[in-house]
């Protein structure tokens, strides 16, 4: 995919002229006439969906900077403003507040389905990397996102989450007060929130083309998990347009109507009441929750009992996601040909979803029933402090341990060689190619 | 190293031109040595005149620069975000202890911090000293943490430990505060008992100006 050679014919002069100056419409149509593997399931569409989220969250955040004041003075009634007086300025707004979840969700997914079909391995290791980068500042866009409205979770999530870095030793102090612009979350704190609210989504748009670029270097990946060979590039491969354009359209109509459902019938399903009282640095909420999205890493940093381990874990279970290819010692991609790994990444998506669940309970709180059993340590086993424990201890050995060696120890199925193999002659038909086969093509 | 260029050739650095080793009889037309007047350039195989260890440095000290520059600039940047002139300037406030009843708790800003002041019962400074020694996680005396002959105000800034939630009173399994946010238990001198918090709560600098009023910070 990589040597795509470009079939662009210039035709009016305008379009030559501009051709031989800034080939803007070659690179348009080059990328349109991309061959890409035939056989690209739903899963795939995540893609299309997290770039038209990017555009929608800039564009309505754009608009509501237009409209909002950051100072702790003013910043909860200008959005209070934004709800009553500006025009559209409620819709504008849950859109870009909803927005947001819509997003995880797609990267959630997205994520997920790199993680089934092994769209991490080589040659694939930057795409990955460059994509982790992006989840990550799309946490920390998220996370500063949610201050500005100036509520008491707004308020009270900063001064957790600000927190974290006064956990590093020794120099955790000066950063923090470095950080907040003061001794406590203020004006400074908010100010500096909104500018760098409003840098990081071009910095996400500026990663998203080097997520692309490596994507087109490498070529994509496919539910098989091979790569093409040449000579079944022209067989196994359909233009990008009109196959992906379509595909993809329809995939958005269905994500922007549940998009929809939230925006104009529950657009405070996702949010959390607290969040509609002005910040008061004097009282802290009942119980401090973060948005759904950030709540598995919140039950992971609540899990340690020290306060820099919990830290060091919670930034840990995303930076494992960095160096995930290297864990990987499977040379199969897919896990549609590793029952042994599919089992596990079932877990693994379970265990995602009880640590989310974990994240906003009471870690005291009993989980099934209402009795004590026995105290283990520091708590009682029937209790989500100890169900968080044991669920990220599942989510660091999923990386950690069953990785490395499920992928030494496993006998994967027969992998087909070509990308059609099993769709035209049935699974019974494979060739029993060698796990480490698929490698060393491309 | 002393290498002839073939007829035609182009050579990027025409420098050595200037240079005295090299300064023989040769004509540069168009940038192309015409052979017959060449009498042994030096021209190192990346095509640059010789000295090279020379050149590196250069390259090296050049690159330092730039660097050293790029940090210089960055800096006053990064220090700007540092706490302002004005908000360094609310660094202390006085406070009138009357204001605070046996049993009770004042809550006051600080620096945007909140502080509380309490006037502890004698039942609480006696079970405070009782546990002086009951292996502490953050180990202290009650009487480091307040004041001589003021042992029943006890001044801490209201942020847990561990994350800067603000504790309630008297809902601890210690008498004290409980953190409501990751169930941190302090107790009746704010002494981390049980939790995820690394620190009891911090006792501000603060001295009694008077009898009756302490200047904190």
């Amino acid at each position: 995919m990589s040597d795509h050679e470009s079939t662009y014919v210039p035709k009016t002069g305008i379009e030559k002229w501009l051709d031989t100056r800034l080939p803007i419409v070659r690179f348009g149509a080059d990328y349109m006439s991309l061959p890409t593997p035939r056989n690209l399931n739903y899963w795939y569409t995540f893609g299309a969906i997290l770039t038209l989220c990017l555009v929608i969250q800039i564009a309505t955040g754009v608009i509501l900077a237009m409209h909002y004041v950051p100072s702790t003075e003013m910043a909860f009634a200008s959005v209070e403003r934004i709800m009553r007086d500006v025009n559209g300025g409620d819709i504008i707004r849950y859109t870009h507040a909803n927005g947001a979840s819509m997003f995880f969700i797609a990267v959630y997914l997205h994520m997920l389905r790199g993680l089934y079909y092994g769209s991490y391995k080589a040659p694939r290791e930057m795409i990955w990397i460059v994509g982790c980068l992006i989840f990550f500042l799309l946490i920390a866009t998220a996370f500063l996102g949610y201050v500005l409205p100036w509520g008491q979770m707004s308020y009270w999530g900063a001064e957790v989450i600000t927190n974290l870095v006064g956990a590093i030793p020794v120099i955790g102090e000066p950063i923090l007060i470095w950080l907040r612009g003061g001794p406590s979350i203020d004006n400074a704190t908010l100010n500096r929130f909104f500018s760098l609210h409003y840098l990081l989504p071009f910095v996400i748009a500026g990663c998203v083309v080097l997520h692309l670029w490596a994507l087109h270097t490498s070529g994509q990946n496919n539910p098989v998990g091979i790569l093409i060979p040449k000579d079944r590039l022209k067989k196994d491969t359909v233009p990008f347009h009109p196959y992906y354009t379509v595909k993809d359209g329809f995939a958005i109509i269905l994500f922007l109507m549940l998009f929809s459902v939230f925006v104009f019938f529950m657009p405070n399903a996702l949010g959390h009441a607290d969040n509609s009282i002005p910040a008061n640095p004097l009282v802290t909420p009942a119980a401090i929750v973060p948005e759904w999205y950030l709540l598995p890493f919140y039950a992971i940093l609540r899990a340690i009992p020290d306060k820099f381990g919990g830290v060091v874990a919670m930034f840990g279970s995303i930076g494992v996601l960095f160096i995930l290819p290297w864990l990987d010692t499977s040379k199969v991609r897919s896990m549609r040909y590793r029952p042994t790994m599919r089992t596990f990444f079932i877990i693994f998506v379970i265990v995602g979803l009880i640590l989310g669940w974990c994240g906003a309970q009471l870690p005291d709180a009993p989980v099934i029933g209402n009795f004590k059993t026995f105290i283990l340590i520091d708590g009682d086993l029937n209790s989500y402090l100890w169900l968080t424990r044991f669920a990220t201890l599942y989510y660091f050995a999923f990386f950690l341990v069953i990785m490395p060696l499920v992928g030494l120890r496993e006998t994967p199925r027969p992998i087909p060689a070509t990308i059609s193999e099993p769709v035209l002659s049935g699974a019974a038909a494979m060739t029993a190619a060698a796990p480490a086969a698929a490698e060393k093509k491309g | 190293m002393g290498r002839k260029p073939e007829p035609g050739e182009i050579c990027l650095k025409p420098l050595n031109a200037f240079m005295p080793q090299t300064a023989g009889p040769h004509r540069v037309r168009n940038g192309a040595y015409e052979e017959q007047d060449v009498t042994e350039p030096v021209v190192t195989e990346n095509g640059e005149g010789g000295d090279a260890t020379r050149r590196d440095f250069i390259h090296i000290a050049a690159g330092a620069a730039a660097v050293g520059a790029g940090a210089m600039m960055v800096w006053p940047l990064i220090n700007s975000m540092n706490p302002a002139a004005d908000t360094l300037a609310l660094a202390s406030i006085e406070f009138d202890m009357t204001k605070v009843q046996e049993g009770q708790q004042v809550v006051i800003t600080w620096q945007g911090k909140p502080v509380f002041v309490r006037y502890r019962t004698p039942a609480e400074i006696e079970s405070a000293r009782a546990d002086d020694r009951a292996g502490l996680p953050d180990s202290q005396t009650d009487a480091e943490r307040v004041k001589d002959g003021h042992s029943q105000y006890l001044v801490v800034i209201a942020s847990c430990t561990h994350l800067g939630c603000i504790p309630t009173f008297g809902t601890g399994d210690y008498g004290g505060w409980f953190c409501p946010c990751h169930g941190s238990h302090y107790d009746t001198s704010g002494r981390i008992r049980k939790g995820p918090a690394p620190t009891n709560l911090v006792v501000p600098e603060y001295d009694f100006v008077s009898d009756t009023r302490i200047k904190i910070g």
